[in-house]
């Protein structure tokens, strides 16, 4: 991974530098609070917080535009609120409440927005891998310039139908970009005890996929690979592979002791490389915001998560008749 | 305000937990994502983090407690300033969650375990009027043209599969589409039926009608992930925000001597899943009409379709625009003395029977119900209520057979007007041998139909 040239004044606007700031604070405030939601009971079920992993969505989104969609794991709450979608409709989805995105009846791993083109939250591992092909397929086929980003991490990038998603990618030149969250850990199996070829965005060769690796724990970085993926999509050059390497600190979901390393590994990234903590710096040595300016971000976000969770709790639980509702179409929902 | 810390959940199924150790203790200042405590669960050790950040004033569990229920107050937490004299903390009574109570749902749930529409009229208008005129068609050309018709009507309806294009489809039911729509239109997949399966779903979800073409229904196995989980149910997922609008299609069940990988009637299995349209068409009419209601229809449609029927000539209606509505069975053939219940090439037999039965003074009503989901379970009914007894047929196997299921509702609905127990005729429960003698006896025959019926008519 060629390291990037750090540098206090980036050729990005302080407002820029400020939002992704605020918009990587805001997930792990969000899975914060989620956590805490979990321990008191609230949220049901698996619960895999996207903590340390901010910098990802967040660089991606800033390369992204308006058309373009999405499509990810189970490990979605970051994917959601980086697009923009509501953390008050996001929380009351993981307590299973009538307010959620998917009125209560997805859960924390099955959320969708037409409005954002969010198209999950998939439970399966890698299955949202070809069903992102597919998405681009759809815009290559109505002939606009949109580019589809499949979110997909290091475990299911063993699973075989990413292969053959990556054959017919290429094969019919379809505008995505494949992005390999790794995070180094398939729940408790890290890379070394998966694969003998590490390298993940190298696979893409055997298909003719260009790619690269990038920090995925500098948010810059991240957003200079992205509009590179992107540009390379939105060509007409077929797909495009980033291997984003980054780090959960928190376990594979609520449940997961995290065994499988040390808590010195974790302290290490989180003390050297925390990509919130990053940003933080950069901002204050580079001048592009005051500690004031930076404090009133953290209340800013401190509200809306405090609103998110509260609404959360208030919202109320679905209507029983909800039991029996969207399982059939009566007519085929429209593009948003 | 101080805040009370909570004993966690850190599992779906705690209850309670051990406070095994506290890392930290009275007096110390403590950071959002600091490790409080060691938590022993029932499946695990472990570490518990802090979420806010303060001073622990006090801690009101000692470490080594055992039983410590979920949401038990362990700890209070200070902000900046305060001392454990601002705060009376009341440790008897717990924190109580705001979920719901899970119990009352349930018991209130609506009890519908096996959900029958409201019973209603069937419909028993005939498919197309008397004063039209019929062309003799092929189910193969019958497929089609239906697929090319609604091609014509709808730019964002394509199809995709292995062999679909240049060869004009394995079973040449995809012939001349290639030229008419082109290669935008008409794709050639490699074999990679996982990943063309997702590719179409996720089509779908992007706002085309995908018709996806499986050269059989053997190797829909391997995508069966995308057909259950990613096609069917994500409309109830997103709460009817996106659904996906396609067609999954090809030969289904046995054809002549290919062995018991490539021999599978998967009726019964597509059959149980909800969010999924089961079509499975008998006549070259059944084809044409449903598959254009298939392709036109907003949800996921499984269309099994037959490799001994593909070449079998039958009556279409010529008409501009010819559809047959899903959950609509027909009356093949009237009869007052056994109801005889069939679908797709199980109706060979079914028929065969009743003209072998009618020569022997048995009159059967022979029931084509050609979508299996939703099923015409009126028709049905309605018919045993007249006959008093039904037998079923099908090439699928005995265990969990979509005959299993009729014979349950006919039982659970029409009880008393019956004078004889459902019998179902199936495939044998064995896999598809390749040797002809035995190939011929493992499937359901003519004969066995026969002999079923007269058992229910006590002939």
């Amino acid at each position: 991974m060629p390291p990037r040239k750090k540098d206090a004044q980036p050729n990005v606007s302080a407002d820029d530098l400020k939002a992704y700031y605020r918009d990587m604070l805001m997930i792990r405030r969000f899975e914060e609070k989620a956590g805490q939601l979990y321990g008191m009971g609230l949220i049901g079920g698996f619960c895999h917080l996207y903590i340390g992993q901010e910098a990802v969505v967040v660089g991606l989104e800033a390369a992204a535009k308006d058309g373009d969609k999405r499509v990810t794991s189970y490990r979605d709450h970051g994917h959601m609120l980086a697009c923009g979608m509501d953390p008050k409709g996001v929380m009351a989805e993981l307590t299973g409440r009538e307010g959620g995105y998917s009125k209560g009846k997805g859960g924390s791993m099955h959320m969708f927005s037409k409005e954002k083109h969010f198209y999950g939250g998939h439970g399966i591992v890698a299955a949202q891998v070809p069903l992102g092909a597919g998405l681009a397929f759809s815009d290559k086929y109505k002939g606009n310039d949109n580019v589809t980003f499949v979110y997909f991490g290091d475990g299911a990038a063993n699973q075989g139908q990413v292969y053959e998603t990556y054959n017919m990618a290429e094969l019919w030149d379809l505008p995505v970009v494949f992005v390999i969250e790794n995070n180094q850990y398939a729940m408790g199996t890290s890379t070394k005890r998966s694969t003998k070829s590490p390298s993940y965005w190298e696979r893409g060769a055997a298909y003719g996929i260009p790619g690269e690796e990038v920090d995925g724990m500098d948010v810059l970085a991240v957003k200079e690979a992205g509009e590179k993926a992107v540009a390379h999509c939105r060509a007409g050059n077929g797909p495009y592979i980033l291997e984003i390497k980054t780090y959960r600190y928190r376990g594979h979901s609520m449940s997961d002791p995290a065994k499988y390393r040390t808590r010195e590994e974790v302290q290490k990234m989180r003390d050297e490389r925390d990509p919130i903590e990053q940003i933080r710096d950069l901002l204050l040595t580079g001048s592009h915001a005051t500690e004031d300016d930076l404090k009133a971000i953290d209340k800013e976000i401190k509200g809306i998560i405090n609103d998110a969770a509260e609404f959360s709790k208030e919202s109320p639980e679905p209507d029983l008749e909800e039991l029996w509702t969207d399982i059939y179409a009566t007519e085929v929902p429209q593009e948003a | 305000m101080a805040t009370e810390i909570l004993m966690p959940a850190l599992s779906p199924t705690m209850e309670e937990g051990t406070l095994a150790k506290w890392l930290v203790k009275e007096g110390d200042t403590v950071a959002s994502g600091d490790i409080l405590a060691e938590i022993e669960t029932d499946k695990a050790t472990m570490e518990f983090e802090a979420v806010d950040e303060g001073t622990i004033g006090k801690i009101l569990i000692a470490e080594g407690t055992e039983g410590v229920a979920v949401n038990t107050a362990i700890a209070v937490l200070l902000e900046d300033g305060e001392t454990m004299d601002d705060v009376s903390v009341d440790t008897s009574q717990s924190q109580q969650p705001v979920a719901a109570d899970k119990e009352q749902s349930s018991e209130t749930a609506p009890a519908a375990a096996m959900s029958h529409p409201e019973p209603k009229q069937s419909d028993r208008t005939p498919d197309w009027p008397d004063d039209v005129e019929v062309k003799k068609t092929t189910v193969r050309e019958a497929l089609r043209d239906a697929m090319a018709e609604e091609m014509r009507r709808d730019e964002n309806v394509f199809l995709m599969g292995e062999e679909v294009a240049e060869y004009q489809g394995a079973y040449k039911i995809s012939q001349g589409l290639l030229d008419e729509f082109g290669a935008r239109r008409v794709i050639d997949t490699p074999i990679t039926e996982h990943g063309f399966a997702g590719i179409g779903v996720g089509a779908a979800f992007g706002g085309l009608r995908p018709i996806v073409e499986f050269m059989t229904f053997n190797f829909a196995m391997q995508a069966m992930d995308q057909i259950i989980n990613s096609a069917a149910k994500t409309l109830y997922m997103s709460g009817g925000q996106m659904g996906a609008p396609m067609v999954f299609r090809g030969p289904n069940g046995a054809a002549a001597r290919v062995g018991a990988q490539h021999s599978q009637d998967y009726a019964a299995w597509f059959m149980q899943v909800p969010g999924l349209k089961v079509c499975m068409p008998y006549s070259a009419a059944d084809a044409k009409g449903l598959m254009k209601s298939a392709i036109r229809d907003p949800n996921p449609v499984i269309f099994l379709e037959n490799e001994i029927l593909y070449g079998r000539s039958f009556d279409v209606p010529v008409m501009d625009d010819f559809t047959i509505p899903f959950g609509k069975a027909k009356i093949e053939r009237d009869g007052d003395d056994v109801t005889i219940v069939s679908f797709g090439i199980g109706m060979t037999y079914a028929l065969e029977a009743a003209e072998k039965l009618a020569e022997e003074g048995i009159n059967a009503e022979v029931i084509n119900l050609r979508t299996l989901r939703p099923m015409d379970t009126e028709t049905i009914l309605e018919s045993v209520r007249k006959t008093n007894r039904c037998v079923t047929v099908e090439e699928g196997w005995p265990q969990g057979s979509v005959g299993g299921y009729i014979s349950g509702v006919i039982m659970q609905e029409a009880f008393d007007y019956l004078d004889a127990p459902v019998i179902t005729c199936t495939g044998k429960d064995v896999p598809m041998p390749y040797a002809a003698n035995l190939e011929k006896h493992a499937l359901i025959t003519t004969a066995e139909v026969v002999a079923a019926v007269k058992k229910v008519t006590y002939r």
